[in-house]
């Protein structure tokens, strides 16, 4: 068979425990959801890393360009206020 | 070169100095990708063949508890080789241009895995010297300057400190048993310990590139450095076993707080390189057989996903469902 087509790539992120949000683990391929899961448990949660597991095709992922990331995020750097160090309050209060 | 490209260079070499991580999708010389590409399918392709020597002693292992030991080591080895393969994606390349590279003999692995792993005693060498030497490598690459290949190593390291404790573990043992067993680990050891010392590549003078490679920081410590540190981590463990280091020329220097020791037999080193090792040809035809024997499945495995989603778009365009959800 000459024009095979290869398994997609995919993504994998891992809640190491409840409580925590799912984090991005790797990737690889699978030739559906099913078996990217099964996929992953194998390889990224053989030790217990994990108590889930989400997959998403690559191709699916949109992402910021780095070569705009000046621009993109630049509305946050001027903005001071937003930090509460910015205000100025007597040392009698105290925790605040 | 252009002034553009140049500044560009400047810039990204600037960020290298400071410390910044790069990211698969930030600019990048087109030679720091291609190392890259190079030295991340090279590592992934010898975890790949590692598994090799290793799975040839699987079903002679003298106990349940080595048999499932190795087998969990060998399983961690493609895991590591997937990790890597996947780091080595995210530049760009994918993984059957990968695959077809290691089969048509372009791509290189370690040459360790082109010698015979003979006796049982070899399981503990391995473990011991080759997984051990690969850690000395692979702990200066968590500090690497490109982020995926960083993190594929910090996740191999944690799980590789086990694959060189089970192997010491088993010398340990056969140097415990008979004077035949220890025998056994002492001919395992003559065998491995100058092909473990030659896994850190040429001598920092010979190498094409080591030095750019440290410029980019994907290198942190030269192979003579790190060969070093190997063999002064690992000879009081050959002398904890009691066994004989075989190098002549072995000796502490107090002067330079390191070991001394003796020329490695560059000539074997590069001829294993070259494919005339005792097991290239045996290595890469096991390959290429699990590769092209596989394919069915992959193909079948692709053909059943596609049968799957088009029934369920079919499902979609006309609700079966439709009278249950009335109801």
């Amino acid at each position: 068979m000459t024009d095979k087509k290869n398994w997609p790539l995919w993504e994998v992120f891992i809640r190491s425990k409840n409580g925590l949000s799912h984090k991005h683990a790797g990737s690889l391929h699978a030739a559906d959801a099913e078996m990217a899961i099964e996929n992953a448990r194998d390889v990224y949660t053989r030790r217990s890393e994990g108590v889930s597991i989400w997959v998403v095709e690559s191709r699916y992922i949109t992402a910021s360009s780095p070569n705009q990331a000046a621009s993109l995020f630049d509305p946050a750097d001027d903005k001071v206020y937003r930090h509460p160090t910015f205000y100025n309050l007597p040392d009698e209060v105290k925790h605040m | 070169m252009d002034p553009k490209q140049k500044a560009l260079e400047a810039q990204f070499q600037a960020r290298i100095d400071a410390d910044e991580k790069i990211e698969p999708k930030d600019w990048m010389p087109d030679a720091y990708r291609k190392t890259l590409i190079r030295q991340i399918s090279q590592h992934a392709h010898s975890e790949v063949v590692g598994m090799l020597p290793e799975g040839n002693w699987v079903t002679r292992a003298p106990s349940l508890r080595r048999k499932v030991a190795l087998l969990a080591k060998i399983q961690d080895e493609a895991g590591h080789g997937l990790y890597l393969y996947g780091a080595a994606e995210t530049l760009g390349i994918d993984r059957e241009t990968l695959l077809e590279e290691l089969h048509a003999g372009a791509a290189k692995y370690s040459s360790i895995f082109n010698y015979p792993s003979l006796s049982w005693a070899d399981m503990g060498a391995i473990g011991w010297l080759v997984d051990g030497a690969a850690i000395m490598n692979q702990v200066m690459l968590t500090r690497t300057s490109y982020g995926p290949y960083a993190r594929a190593m910090v996740r191999i390291c944690k799980e590789e400190s086990f694959h060189q404790r089970q192997g010491y573990e088993i010398l340990l043992t056969l140097c415990r048993g008979t004077e035949a067993q220890k025998q056994m680990a002492q001919d395992s050891l003559n065998r491995w310990w100058w092909p473990a010392l030659m896994m850190f590549g040429p001598s920092d003078g010979a190498s094409t590139h080591t030095e750019q490679s440290m410029r980019w920081r994907i290198k942190r410590k030269t192979n003579d450095e790190l060969r070093q540190q190997f063999i002064d981590a690992t000879v009081p463990q050959a002398d904890y076993l009691g066994l004989t280091v075989p190098d002549p020329a072995l000796k502490w220097n107090d002067e330079r707080d390191h070991y001394d020791f003796g020329e490695i037999d560059w000539a074997e080193f590069w001829n294993v390189v070259k494919g005339n090792g005792p097991c290239n040809r045996e290595r890469l035809q096991a390959r290429v057989k699990a590769h092209e024997q596989g394919a069915w499945v992959r193909e079948a495995a692709m053909a059943y996903a596609e049968k799957r989603q088009q029934r369920q778009e079919e499902r979609n365009i006309n609700p079966r469902g439709l009278k249950n959800l009335a109801g």
